[in-house]
């Protein structure tokens, strides 16, 4: 279905995705300024069920799930004794006992190995429902009126990073979330799985988005606009030998809710004066684009850093870069180089996120 | 898609335009394509000596940089500055949107190259359409 509207495919992770449809630009600035579609499905879903699903969610995730109600979602991180990551994940409370983790795709057999083991010791079933569903992903300033067009849930009643219910293009119960990786408002709904059922829900939501110019939307949109918003990607900003704290995801984890997998390591690194080195945002102030992989080198030159992800920003026109570098140059307005093919470009260090969102007018036009 | 019969075109997806000893240089329609949005292009500096097959430049998409390779070793005369700040221009017409004008130091080499119909027979079997 992606290929007959004339998608540009790639393997990413074992997975056969569509980079591009119209074109990156185009599809990033749909988001930013309309609506956009994206085929979320290679993302993995863990279900944990039982009397002791809360404490085990507590134990390996590093946000405090007891503050979230019944319908509602938090971004959060399963770590390892080290306090590095696993994963990020987003975490939606179904009920007192029912909790679903919405994980990423390329970590998905690990990701599912790990919350099994770890949550094992804990009074609930944890199962893998990743390919029970389909998830597409509404985003943008207009993801609402389109969606609504589509179901009998009040969306307007669904604040940011909540979710719902409702029957979606004749699917009952379906799961309707304000969630996304777009840094604009926007939906992920969660349909079964079946080519038929998705191609026509995918279908049905072009239809729906026509009046606002909707597109398709691939990874190479996906990308920069999770960049723009300075979104974390596994394997760039977090991985499995960056700690919590040099990720800068602080207010993600909270310590305070007691004990669980990593505060100890956290622990060690308070008592250590924090981290040796942090993610930074870079805006290149000379000619050039900075890339992933790309070294940071301080103004005499030397080697301090690397780059984790980079790319043009289609929406800001500006070439941005996420980077790690030492605590000392991690302040805003420190000046930087990239290396750019053997030369050093000048960048500086901005604030992040380097965009977001607008804030939702009263009526909505 | 029709590639001027009067270019000759390389595997790496460049094209050059020769008369004489001058050299005019740019990528096909078929790799601006590829690439998708351009966004920056990286250009030699006039003077510069350039070789048959080695790299004189790039150009960036949004998501991949892309070297370029000289079809015919000379020194730069010329290149097109409007490409620093319209580097689209490459997507809207490949053909014409050329990068760099060389002096040939060798004009022989420039007939080894493919023709139009022979490119694009090249690009129909690397890509299957």
């Amino acid at each position: 279905m992606h290929r007959r509207l004339g998608a540009k495919m790639v393997d990413f992770g074992g997975w056969d995705m569509p980079v591009e449809y119209s074109g990156l630009i185009a599809e990033h600035l749909a988001v930013r300024t309309g609506v956009g579609l994206f085929d979320v499905s290679h993302m993995g879903d863990i279900q944990l069920r039982g009397p002791g699903s809360l404490q085990a969610v507590q134990h390996i995730s590093m946000n405090d799930a007891s503050r979230l109600q019944t319908g509602q979602a938090q971004y959060s991180a399963l770590l390892y004794p080290q306090a590095t990551f696993v994963d990020d994940v987003i975490v939606h409370k179904f009920s007192d006992n029912d909790y679903l983790l919405v994980i990423n795709a390329g970590t998905r057999e690990k990701d599912y190995n790990w919350v099994r083991s770890q949550a094992a010791r804990f009074d609930c079933h944890v199962n893998d429902y990743s390919d029970y569903y389909t998830q597409l992903a509404i985003q943008g300033p207009r993801a609402e009126q389109t969606l609504q067009k589509l179901t009998n849930a009040d969306l307007s009643n669904v604040k940011f990073y909540w979710f719902t219910w409702g029957t979606v293009c004749g699917l009952p119960n379906t799961l309707i979330a304000r969630t996304g990786y777009t840094a604009e408002d926007g939906f992920e709904i969660y349909v079964p799985s079946d080519v038929a059922t998705s191609e026509r829900v995918w279908s049905e939501v072009l239809e729906a988005g026509r009046e606002f110019d909707i597109l398709p939307c691939g990874l190479g949109a996906r990308n920069t606009l999770r960049l723009e918003g300075a979104l974390s990607l596994y394997g760039h900003e977090i991985s499995d030998s960056i700690n919590v704290f040099e990720a800068g995801l602080d207010r993600f984890c909270k310590l305070e809710k007691g004990r669980f997998l990593g505060s100890d390591a956290l622990q060690a690194v308070i008592a250590a004066g924090g981290p040796e080195r942090k993610l930074v945002g870079l805006e290149m102030i000379e000619r050039g684009i900075a890339r992933d992989g790309y070294r940071v080198l301080d103004l005499a030159g030397q080697p301090i850093g690397s780059v984790t992800s980079g790319s043009p920003a289609p929406f800001l026109k500006k070439n941005i870069a996420l980077a790690y570098v030492p605590r000392a140059h991690a302040e805003v307005g420190s000046e930087v180089a990239v290396e750019i093919r053997n030369a050093p470009v000048k960048a500086r260090v901005v604030p992040l996120p380097f965009y977001k969102k607008p804030k939702k007018q009263a009526a909505s036009s | 898609m029709a590639y001027p019969a009067n270019y000759r075109y390389t595997r790496e997806h460049e094209w050059i335009e020769a008369s004489g000893n001058a050299g005019t240089v740019g990528i096909t329609d078929h790799a601006q394509d590829s690439l998708g949005d351009i966004v920056f292009v990286e250009l030699p500096k006039v003077g510069a000596k350039v070789e048959k097959g080695k790299v004189f430049g790039s150009v960036e998409s949004v998501k991949a940089v892309s070297d370029l390779f000289a079809p015919a070793s000379g020194t730069v005369t010329a290149v097109n500055e409007e490409l620093t700040t319209a580097p689209e221009k490459i997507n809207a017409d490949a053909h014409a949107a050329w990068i760099m004008k060389i002096e040939l130091s060798d004009p022989s080499e420039v007939a080894g190259l493919l023709s139009a119909s022979d490119y694009e027979a090249y690009v129909k079997e690397e890509t299957g359409h």
